[in-house]
């Protein structure tokens, strides 16, 4: 149980950043490794900020905006320029840029180790056996809540539906009128929002620091993979499934290979199922 | 010499049957044209023949070897080779090259040859440049020896695509719509270089839109609707089959017979210009 | 002769042995002759991946994997088991290039970003049973290593570690471009080009992208045994997923599809970080920047975008002159 519980937190965590990347993915074909770096932008800045003096209703908002800026720029400046590369060459930018974010997060903050405080206090809560922490009430409840905010917002709202049909066919959403450059602009600021959320969230929990961003965001394209890329569905069932294997295999099998689960399901999926949980299967047309 | 021998060959793409129970003989020696409204399936068919597409039914069988499901590398070790209507020329390589990668399967050396660079691997190098210059000279590219391929017009691509199945000296050769984009001119060419390869000992096997030429230059034709065989013949039969000429032009045609006979005069006048 | 000696082969060969056997002129201490080596070692890497990523089309976010292997193979049989060190350098070079062809079936059946992340994962797996396997590995502190040594001959000295990785380099380099100017290089080439036009003419991709992922794990695993004898240890460091980035920065910077531009591209990253150590905070962040600007503004390399400024500034310069005589 109390694994479940660890299981579920964890894995919030990684369908935000799954999500992400099928924000992203859907709207350019990019997988942008700079994902992660996002959710480092999101705890580091909200502790910056909280350190600061700030409280947490401002500090967060400010922190999650500084993150969707930063996406905003990467789109801009780096993929923008580059839009029709190969794909080797989109995995190196958003490869550089991860590193270069991480370079520059070293060096605007530092390379320790940072508490964040959680929002609610830190008495755990007794549920069924096992006790959970109040601020995994708060992952999982933010995580819900934004999951359903984001299925209004594609299935309800023009812009999000604009999105969606960008997903679907580039060519013809631009045939009927979608700025689909804007719609990747928007994407890449949504999905860095969407992983400054998670950072935040998990922070006060496991803490942060400068490279905080690489495990999460290697762990939240596993997910994203797992449930199909490109698939909101799938991201979010993928993650909390690899939250929950990781916590039980820890748990269950040994926990210095915790980490090594989500690589080794990579790995499965792609050899077996290369489209995921929910992706689609694509054909080739010759 | 071998038959092409395909029985009972459909595909099916999630619920739309591009190719339906098609079964036919492909005699060597012939030039054969597949015919057929847009989305009839040809294109399926030449893909299904030359191993892009797996089949989800029936057999196809080359001489006495069975192809059906292979890879389409070994369709072509058993020597079907072609050209496709989207080209799939190697942009990044020059002209020759292009060509030469056509010889790969007469030149196979092995790793440590080939990573040793012996002076054997050097020799069977420079004959395999004579040989793809020979062919490029064959179809009438001699004016792009040393070009780069993508410095090459519309027209000597496609005739490259042809140099390049060529050059695995096949016994059976798929052209997809070799014409389209061709303007007069190089169609005639094009209907010359066909007659050339046959005089070379490959079948030939066409895809086309363009009836001049496949009237002009097809011993038989197979006429593709919906992906299952409309009508088969030689070129005088099809051209006044009435359920051709429905399904190219419509059905309120085809009753009233009159308009059929014009339609059949005019393919038949197309057919003796040529001649 | 002289026609031969033009070409951008045999040119090319002669000016990176010239430019080795010229190098210690420059090289005033062991610092920097431990620079070159490092820059021999990365280049050897480089100039094998290069052939998977540039002319095969593939890419690989692990190689670092097969160089930690290589290292740790070399280091576990020479040091704990007594082996000898060339026996053991061609035991781990054998096992690699199994494991290679064995992954390599299934991983290339993938493209594109599914690649990347799948040859990523197989690098990070490689990393973390390392890092845990401390009975044999010593985990993250690693192993000590014996010195390389055939027969009686122990390999010790810098400057003749430095003829040794040279000449290896050369070998590499050479092999590299047998192979690209053969039948299977063109094949190679070819299915880059149009995987499905290649295959029509009856080019197995499958089993041609495996040999060259085996090739290109040959070459890291060798340059990783000889760098843990040269330096004396290994650790998890060298293993990491930062690595292979290094080094797949290395190969499109120099110049994809370029053997000497992958030699440049070692040259310049390997060197770059060491001699500006003054800023070291900034590394990262220049990295990064690198990375970036290099794939924005020079997407083919240094070395591809080099030879095509030069051949269009000839071809200006013939036609400048044409018109005057006319």
């Amino acid at each position: 149980m109390q694994y479940l519980l660890t299981g579920l937190t964890v894995g919030a965590i990684y369908a935000l950043v799954a999500l992400g990347f099928s924000i992203i993915f859907n709207a350019s074909h990019v997988i942008n490794f700079a994902q992660g770096e996002f959710v480092m932008i999101g705890g580091m800045a909200t502790m910056s900020l909280a350190a600061g003096g700030l409280p947490y209703g401002l500090a967060i908002p400010l922190a999650v905006a500084a993150a969707a800026l930063v996406g905003l720029a990467l789109e801009k400046f780096a993929v923008e320029p580059a839009r029709g590369a190969s794909v080797v060459t989109l995995i190196i930018i958003t490869i550089g840029a991860s590193i270069f974010l991480r370079g520059l997060a070293m060096l605007v903050w530092d390379k320790n180790l940072h508490a964040l405080k959680p929002f609610t206090g830190d008495a755990p809560i007794s549920v069924g056996g096992a006790t959970i922490l109040p601020q995994s009430l708060w992952v999982l409840g933010v995580t819900l809540a934004i999951v359903l905010a984001l299925s209004w917002f594609f299935g309800r709202t023009l812009l999000g539906k604009a999105m969606l049909a960008t997903s679907h066919n580039r060519l013809a959403a631009q045939l009927v009128g979608i700025n689909v450059r804007l719609v990747l602009f928007l994407s890449f600021g949504l999905s860095a929002a969407l992983g400054a959320i998670a950072g935040i969230l998990i922070a006060p929990i496991t803490t942060t620091s400068y490279d905080v961003g690489v495990m999460l965001g290697l762990k939240g394209f596993a997910a994203a993979i797992l449930g199909g890329l490109g698939s909101g569905i799938g991201a979010v069932i993928g993650g909390l499934v690899l939250g929950i294997a990781e916590a039980m295999s820890a748990g269950y099998l040994s926990s210095a290979y915790k980490d090594a689960i989500a690589f080794v399901i990579i790995l499965a999926v792609l050899f077996f199922m290369p489209s995921g949980l929910f992706g689609n299967r694509g054909g080739e047309r010759v | 010499m071998s038959v092409l021998h395909v029985t009972g060959l459909s595909k099916k793409f999630g619920g739309v049957n591009a190719v339906e129970d098609l079964s036919f003989d492909i005699q060597p020696g012939a030039v054969y044209s597949i015919i057929g409204p847009n989305g009839a399936g040809k294109t399926t068919l030449l893909n299904l023949l030359s191993g892009v597409y797996q089949p989800s039914a029936g057999r196809i069988a080359f001489g006495e070897h069975e192809l059906t499901g292979r890879a389409p590398y070994e369709f072509a070790g058993r020597g079907i080779a072609r050209t496709f209507q989207n080209l799939q020329v190697f942009f990044h390589m020059s002209a020759l090259e292009n060509v030469m990668v056509g010889r790969y399967l007469h030149e196979r050396c092995g790793i440590v040859s080939t990573l040793l660079r012996s002076p054997r691997l050097a020799r069977a190098e420079r004959a395999c440049r004579e040989e793809a210059a020979e062919i490029m000279r064959f179809v009438g590219l001699h004016n792009y020896l040393s070009a780069a391929a993508d410095a090459m017009p519309y027209g000597a691509l496609k005739r490259l695509e042809i140099a390049r199945a060529l050059a695995t000296a096949p016994k059976l050769m798929l052209l997809d719509e070799p014409a389209a984009g061709l303007n007069p001119t190089e169609a005639l060419e094009l209907d010359n270089l066909i007659v050339r390869l046959t005089e070379r000992g490959v079948t030939v096997v066409l895809v086309e839109h363009n009836m001049r030429l496949v009237m002009g230059v097809s011993d038989h034709i197979l006429v593709l609707d919906y992906g299952r065989k409309l009508a088969e013949g030689p070129a005088a039969t099809v051209r006044n089959d009435p359920k051709v000429i429905e399904a190219y032009l419509g059905g309120a045609v085809a009753h009233d017979g009159s308009y059929g006979n014009e339609i059949a005069s005019v393919v038949a006048a197309a057919v003796e210009m040529h001649r | 002769m002289l026609s031969r000696l033009a070409s951008p082969r045999t040119g090319g060969l002669l000016a990176l042995a010239a430019a080795i056997a010229f190098l210690p002129l420059a090289l005033r201490n062991n610092y920097f002759y431990d620079i070159a080596i490092l820059v021999g070692l990365n280049a050897i890497v480089c100039v094998g991946l290069n052939l998977l990523i540039g002319y095969a089309g593939q890419i690989s976010l692990g190689h670092a994997g097969f160089f930690g292997l290589g290292a740790y193979g070399s280091a576990i049989l020479a040091s704990r088991y007594g082996w000898p060190p060339l026996a053991a350098m061609l035991t781990t070079t054998f096992a690699v290039a199994a494991l290679a062809f064995l992954v390599g079936r299934p991983i290339l059946r993938l493209k594109g970003h599914y690649l990347a992340m799948a040859t990523l994962g197989l690098g990070v797996i490689i990393f973390m049973v390392i890092t845990t396997e401390d009975k044999f590995t010593g985990g993250p502190d690693g192993i000590a290593v014996v010195p390389f040594s055939i027969g009686g001959l122990i390999l010790r000295d810098e400057r003749i570690w430095y003829w040794v990785i040279g000449a290896l380099l050369l070998i590499a380099v050479w092999l590299a471009l047998n192979l690209i100017e053969s039948p299977a290089g063109r094949a190679l080439r070819a299915l880059h080009n149009s995987e499905v036009g290649a295959e029509v003419v009856g080019i197995n991709a499958a089993e041609h992208k495996v040999m060259v992922f085996v090739i290109s794990a040959v070459f890291a695993s060798l340059a990783g045994s000889l760098a843990a004898h040269y330096s004396g240890f290994v650790t998890p460091g060298k293993v990491t997923f930062l690595h292979s980035i290094e080094l797949v920065t290395m190969v499109v910077f120099g110049g994809m599809a370029s053997t000497f531009g992958a030699v440049v591209g070692a040259a310049v990253l390997t060197t770059l970080p060491q001699l500006l150590t003054v800023f070291k905070d900034y590394e990262m962040m220049v990295f990064g920047a690198v990375m970036m600007g290099t794939m924005i503004f020079l997407p083919r390399g240094v070395v591809p975008s080099l030879a095509r400024f030069i051949r269009s500034r000839r071809q200006k310069g013939s036609a400048a002159s044409n018109g005057e005589a006319a």
